[in-house]
């Protein structure tokens, strides 16, 4: 069935409502197209991941739109940016990076957009609610808004999310969509203990193997026994959108599509169902690590953005402690995180450690780190899984206390954890 | 004349050239230096190659919604794939393609196939892509 236009869609297309929406409608209705969509549907709010520069053609795809004068119709907010605007001469962030992306967060800021800064919206910004159709970018974001919130987005990637923040429109299709959110696949966790599950990185480690096996189809996990926090539920995101591309899974008894198992999967049966074994999560969690030695040159916590609630439980592992004189330890989050954190008094002691902080971007999102840093630890597994290809460095992937005792040592150290054989 | 396969054309375009092909999904952010067109996921299988120029196989785009960024990016250098074959349709490929139209009047082909006819391909095949999405297949063994 060929693509109904309303009467704005095709005033915008005409141009009638200025080049830019012209140039966001005319991209909107190719993709249309392209997804087999019969109508556009109003969004409430967009979150924007292209105002991260990439290289020229971002910022001249930015510029361009700035010329045309281009305008936010919904409220918008801006994922991370392509620089540390403050604090990226501490680093080793090329001058030309800093300076173009710098020219890129203007560029969108001037559109209207709330500049934000930060992968986690849903802690960051008011939440989207349920039901609530948006246009978001950032594979974690997404995943968290529709998985966890109940809203809809489909994965919006760079450069159409600010089309749908112009025009307010997208193609119905895909999670915008009741049918297509149906669960499609089942992974069954059989007698995984729960000091696992309650472990800190077990939305990270369940995440990273979500992704491996789920395809392009929707998971669907049964078997959680442990209440699963925010940020453990950031975790599951992050981890599921790196190795895969999880933009929508269900959590029976706790994510709010699947209240049962039948509501999870719309009452079809799954197209296939995966044991999940507490050894197939110790191979996942391995398959994080790159490199079993001890050398170490970085710790980095906070991918996704670290937040208030992590700052808390890092502080207390931090006090009256020293990182080790020939290592980094770094977090990264965003301006509004790293404010709270620090009216809370939960600065003063990753200071007093010798730790660093980077607001609204991280080490995947721009060049700070320098060619001598050869191996990275961390609790994240979106860093663990860019960090060997974007970075060309060995991870070693371990819990945040881990990741604290391996920076007072300066070397990769393991205590005992219930991931233990 | 090799044997032929039809696609569905996602973004049109005539080109020939060799396929690299692989079997899993690949992040182009993280996972193709657009600075250079190589394959820089040290995970997926085909890390290390040089795409630039070839016709590129991947089953579906995988992770970041910075893919498209980058893959613009690898156009405007010269670096970019020649064209992407997938297994049914990728909006990601496709959105990057039409930006690069608009932007820099340089799409390139994007066609969507069966998995029967991916699976058939093979790194070395000489490719030629019509725009009506199908494509002729020169084996490479």
């Amino acid at each position: 069935m060929a693509l109904s236009l309303r009467e704005y869609d095709r005033a915008c297309l005409a141009g009638d409502l200025g080049p830019a929406c012209q140039f966001a409608m005319s991209i909107l209705v190719r993709m249309a197209e392209i997804y087999e969509a019969e109508e556009l549907i109003d969004i409430s709010r967009a979150h924007i991941d292209s105002s991260l520069y990439q290289g020229d053609a971002t910022l001249e795809f930015a510029e361009r739109l700035v010329s045309m004068d281009a305008k936010v119709s919904v409220p918008s907010t801006l994922n991370v940016s392509g620089v540390d605007e403050h604090g990226w001469r501490e680093w080793s962030v090329p001058p030309d990076w800093a300076e173009k992306a710098r020219r890129q967060m203007v560029a969108y800021e001037s559109m209207g957009c709330e500049p934000i800064w930060t992968c986690t919206p849903y802690q960051t910004a008011t939440k989207p609610e349920f039901g609530q159709q948006i246009a978001w970018g950032e594979s974690n974001a997404v995943a968290y808004a529709n998985s966890v919130l109940g809203a809809r987005t489909e994965q919006y990637p760079d450069l159409l999310d600010i089309c749908a923040a112009i025009t307010g429109r997208v193609p119905a299709a895909g999670l915008h969509l009741t049918e297509n959110r149906a669960g499609e696949l089942l992974l069954r966790l059989v007698d995984v203990p729960e000091a696992v599950q309650d472990d800190d990185s077990f939305g990270a480690v369940l995440g990273h193997l979500m992704g491996k096996l789920s395809g392009t189809h929707v998971p669907v996990i049964e078997g959680i026994t442990v209440e699963m926090g925010e940020d453990q539920l950031k975790s599951v995101a992050a981890g599921g959108c790196s190795s895969g591309c999880v933009t929508l899974f269900h959590i029976v008894g706790l994510t709010p599509e699947a209240p049962t198992l039948e509501a999870a999967f719309h009452g079809r049966e799954p197209l296939q169902t995966f044991e999940i074994s507490l050894d197939d999560l110790r191979e996942a969690r391995r398959d994080l690590s790159t490199t079993e030695g001890e050398r170490l040159d970085i710790v980095v916590l906070g991918s996704p953005h670290f937040s208030l609630a992590e700052f808390r439980r890092l502080a207390p592992l931090l006090q009256g402690r020293r990182c080790h004189s020939e290592l980094q330890f770094l977090v990264t989050s965003n301006r509004t995180m790293v404010k709270l954190a620090r009216e809370a008094g939960l600065l003063a002691p990753l200071e007093e450690f010798g730790g660093k902080i980077t607001v609204d971007t991280c080490i995947i999102t721009t060049p700070m780190l320098s060619d001598d840093v050869e191996t990275l630890m961390t609790n994240s597994a979106k860093y663990a899984y860019y960090s060997p290809g974007l970075l060309d460095v060995e991870v070693a992937f371990g819990s945040l206390e881990d990741c604290v005792q391996s920076a007072i040592e300066g070397k990769v150290v393991r205590g005992s954890s219930p991931w233990d054989d | 004349m090799g044997r032929l396969i039809q696609g569905r054309v996602l973004v049109a375009g005539e080109v020939g050239g060799e396929a690299l092909v692989g079997r899993e999904p690949l992040s182009f952010w993280g996972g193709y230096d657009q600075f250079s067109g190589e394959i820089i996921d040290r995970r997926h299988s085909l890390a290390g190659a040089m795409a630039a120029g070839k016709i590129l196989a991947v089953p579906f785009t995988k992770g970041s919604s910075t893919t498209t960024a980058v893959l613009l990016e690898a156009v405007r250098q010269g670096n970019g794939p020649a064209a992407v074959l997938t297994i049914g349709v990728d909006t990601f490929l496709a959105l990057a393609s039409i930006v690069a139209d608009e932007m820099y009047g340089k799409p390139f082909p994007v066609i969507g196939l069966t998995a029967e006819d991916f699976a058939s391909l093979e790194t070395g095949d000489r490719l030629v892509i019509s725009r009506d999405g199908s494509i002729e297949v020169v084996d490479s063994g």
